[in-house]
């Protein structure tokens, strides 16, 4: 295994006028790994990933990716963001651009591509996540899962080295959670390095190569899947996972 | 019949006053979009300093008459700094001043009624600030803030009338001039009002249909009809 982490994350925190939301977070997340945060309401969890890709400008602590300290100035942080592609729980799709705008938009104006290979690799992308043929159609016009979809191709677009997920399926109708997690899935074991924040336990449980419980801005237990799951040692996450399992259903219930 | 033969006599002059009148609102409304957009995107993700500065100009010229800026800038300010402008031209400015306060308000409000996800999106993609306002938020906002921007169209074409009061050869003042000439009042102001009515009418089919050729698919907050 490669020795330096894809991402490595050190000791970070944040507070919000004077309340500290992220108090001294470390992880890192080697090549082709995939790391799932869990944890309640507030534990800091959006913080935390809008940190990494400096959308939140953390108080203290580092950011590496490949090694490279991850730093908030203008020339630098526009590179890094390319490769750190981020999926919103809203996907926060551009309202008016077609689907295949929304993926080509950044290739031109910030890859400067040229306009007939961005919509080549736009089109590409669109195809990756089961769009090819919905390309034409505005954000109003899909579904949720579909514009989720696009939001993962339009970050996938940039060739990230790492794919940061927000919760990105719980605005969706549960019957859409499916094909959102199949594309992730995919996407996993194609090789990407992904940090995902999410509550579908069954996916967590056949993708991630371990699970992160945070809580009040801290990591307080992790460890591979069925651990975690199984046997937590804190009880503050047995309860969580009690709550949780209620709302989405049993580990076994697999997704997918 | 007296009254027919005035208004006659008069419609040539006063109807070439609408030039001057839908000069006076092209040149506001332009001026008011060419500061008002940049004022908006400033007080939303500028300097904290010069967002206050332009909040303080907005809260100025929002609570001065028309009238009073008028004869500030006519009598006062302009005089004052030597220049020596045409009322027309002193007209337009005054008007596309106070326009530009109103628009810097509909376009902040467009712009927050985006929400930050937009701009998280855009910036998350490696785009700059000024990229992800260019690309992304203006584009949506502009078109969200259509309606309320049409509003200003009547607004100026109405406060335009008040330029008479400083001489600009527009509908009102012609129509007075010629009320002078042939001691005709209700017949010829009804003529400026039938003017100002149709320039009315006329102006809100422009907008709408830009409205509809603005319209995104599918995208509920734009414009209805
Ligand atoms: N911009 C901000 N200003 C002030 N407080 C904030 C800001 N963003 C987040 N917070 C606060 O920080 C805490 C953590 O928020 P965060 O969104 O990171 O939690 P989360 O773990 O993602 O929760 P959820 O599961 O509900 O998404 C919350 O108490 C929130 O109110
Ligand atoms: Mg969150």
């Amino acid at each position: 295994m490669n020795s330096i982490p894809t991402l490595a994350v050190k000791n970070l925190y944040k507070s919000f006028k004077g309340t500290p939301i992220i108090k001294g977070v470390s992880f890192e997340v080697y090549q082709g790994e995939t790391k799932v945060f869990i944890g309640p309401s507030g534990a800091g969890k959006s913080t935390l990933l809008k940190c990494i890709n400096q959308l939140i400008i953390p108080d203290q602590g580092q950011v590496f990716l490949n090694g490279e300290e991850v730093i908030h100035s203008h020339s630098r942080i526009n590179f890094f963001r390319q490769k750190m592609g981020m999926v919103f729980q809203d996907f926060y799709l551009f309202d008016h651009l077609t689907a295949l705008q929304n993926v080509e938009v950044a290739l031109l104006r910030v890859k400067k591509m040229h306009r007939q290979k961005a919509r080549e690799k736009a089109l590409r992308e669109l195809e990756r996540v089961g769009l090819g043929d919905k390309s034409h159609l505005y954000p109003a016009e899909l579904s949720g899962g579909q514009a989720q979809r696009v939001s993962i191709a339009r970050a996938l677009a940039m060739d990230p080295e790492v794919m940061l997920f927000d919760e990105p399926t719980s605005a969706l109708d549960p019957e859409l959670t499916g094909e959102v997690l199949e594309v992730m899935r995919l996407l996993a074991q194609a090789g990407m390095t992904m940090v995902v924040v999410t509550h579908e336990m069954g996916f967590a449980s056949s993708v991630a190569d371990e699970v992160l419980f945070i809580e009040d801005g801290k990591i307080l237990e992790k460890g591979p899947p069925r651990q975690i799951f199984l046997q937590p040692k804190e009880e503050r996450t047995k309860k969580f996972l009690s709550r949780i399992s209620q709302l989405y259903g049993e580990l076994n219930q697999n997704h997918g | 019949m007296e009254g027919l033969m005035a208004v006659i006599e008069s419609l040539p002059y006063i109807l070439s006053g609408i030039s001057v009148t839908l000069g006076i609102v092209a040149l506001a409304l332009a001026m008011g979009f060419a500061l008002g957009v940049p004022m908006a995107v400033i007080t939303i993700y500028g300097n904290r300093l010069v967002a206050q500065i332009i909040a303080g100009y907005v809260w100025v010229l929002r609570g001065l008459p028309n009238l009073v800026l008028l004869f500030l800038f006519y009598f006062g300010i302009f005089p004052l700094l030597g220049w020596n402008f045409s009322p027309f031209t002193i007209g337009a400015i005054a008007l596309g001043m106070r326009s530009s306060a109103y628009q810097t308000e509909i376009f902040r409000g467009a712009i927050q009624s985006l929400g930050e996800g937009q701009m998280f999106a855009a910036r998350s993609l490696g785009m700059s600030k000024i990229q992800a306002i260019w690309n992304i938020i203006l584009p949506q906002a502009l078109r969200i803030s259509l309606p309320g921007w049409s509003n200003e169209y009547p607004i100026l074409l109405t406060d335009s009338a008040v330029t008479y009061a400083i001489g600009v050869a527009e509908v009102l003042t012609r129509g007075s001039q010629m009320v002078t000439r042939t001691y005709q009042p209700m017949p010829i102001y009804i003529t400026c009002a039938i003017i100002f009515i149709l320039l009315n009418l006329g102006g809100m089919r422009v907008i709408h249909f830009l409205e509809k050729k603005a319209r995104i698919p599918g995208w509920g907050r734009g414009s209805e009809t």
